[in-house]
């Protein structure tokens, strides 16, 4: 009875847990998927940042596939990745903001200093749409569909590369 | 040692004031099951943003809004399973710190089961093992022998 390759079942399962955590390591943990995926755009009602009196809800985003993208002028990501939304909207995709917890002043003078790819920002100054959405912490981003259904979700940052690597195809998968 | 202690005072007080002034707010309630709710509902919510985090010790921004959500549903007089299922919607099953029972769950909640099923075989079956092993390793004659020792010891 010579059971020592049992023995060898160590090192194979400590490699394999190890791997494991290695691998969770390369995750962002705090990026997680949204729980409205595949599921509607949250109804809403609310003004647009521009114009206190225009008056908005989700049939906005009925009809086009959409990028909704959550910001705030105090959110220094949202700075950093307005480069790579003017690039989006340049190649024809339709982007609307959500000036989330922001001033009407705050966030028209974010769009006036780092350009303004939306084609309609709803203003959410106490962050209701947000709650809706699940966002917790900006900048977000939400592909909706023409039947205005939630397909993705981009936790944080969006940096050149997401763009090519992940944002364009999805758009490109809705279309 | 007067200006020491002093200085000493004075550090004390402004961090328990910034402290207080970061911390989490305090709501009141009239009754107080309402506010034994409460407390239990905020904390078995975990912070989507922090880590590990209830929303009751959270002071990120967006515990904030929860509990403030949780406060209101409260007084709507919705049920605990109303609020959390409210929670889930938004924030997704990350935010239980007691994840539900359902398909994708069975792993979660059956491996600890199923890894002690799987150990009570394997024990038993050693012993099992061991018992055969111990009954198989005397033949006939040395059987007979042991048997004859221990007759000798028992009645001397």
């Amino acid at each position: 009875m010579n059971r020592r390759w049992l023995l060898l079942l160590l090192p194979v399962g400590f490699l394999m847990v190890a791997l494991f955590f290695y691998q969770r390591l390369q995750h962002d943990p705090s990026a997680r998927d949204s729980a409205l995926m595949a599921r509607e755009f949250p109804a809403f009602e609310a003004t647009t940042l521009r114009d206190a009196n225009r008056h908005v809800d989700q049939t906005l985003l009925q009809g086009e596939v959409t990028l909704v993208n959550v910001w705030g002028e105090w959110c220094p990501a949202c700075k950093q990745e307005m480069p790579q939304l003017l690039e989006l909207a340049d190649r024809g995709i339709r982007m609307v903001g959500v000036n989330y917890r922001d001033t009407r002043e705050k966030g028209m003078s974010f769009l006036n200093e780092y350009g303004d790819p939306f084609a309609v920002n709803i203003f959410d100054p106490e962050g209701s749409l947000g709650f809706d959405l699940g966002v917790y912490g900006a900048p977000e981003t939400f592909l909706i569909d023409d039947d205005g259904i939630i397909r993705y979700h981009h936790k944080g940052y969006i940096s050149p590369d997401d763009v090519t690597e992940r944002i364009l195809p999805e758009v490109a998968k809705w279309r | 040692m007067a200006i020491i202690r002093t200085l000493a005072v004075a550090i004390l007080l402004t961090l328990t004031l910034s402290a207080v002034a970061g911390g989490i707010e305090i709501r009141e309630f009239d009754d107080p099951v309402l506010a034994q709710r409460y407390a239990d509902l905020t904390a078995s919510m975990r912070c989507p943003l922090c880590e590990n985090q209830a929303i009751g010790d959270s002071d990120a921004p967006i515990s904030a809004d929860m509990r403030e959500r949780v406060y209101l549903l409260l007084r709507e007089g919705r049920a605990d399973s109303e609020i959390v299922d409210h929670m889930v919607a938004r924030f997704g099953d990350y935010i239980l710190y007691n994840p539900r029972l359902e398909r994708r769950t069975y792993l979660l909640w059956g491996l600890p089961i199923g890894l002690g099923v799987v150990g009570c075989l394997i024990v038993m079956l050693i012993v099992r093992a061991r018992r055969n092993a111990s009954a198989k390793a005397l033949n006939a004659d040395e059987r007979a022998r042991l048997d004859a020792l221990l007759e000798r010891r028992r009645s001397p």
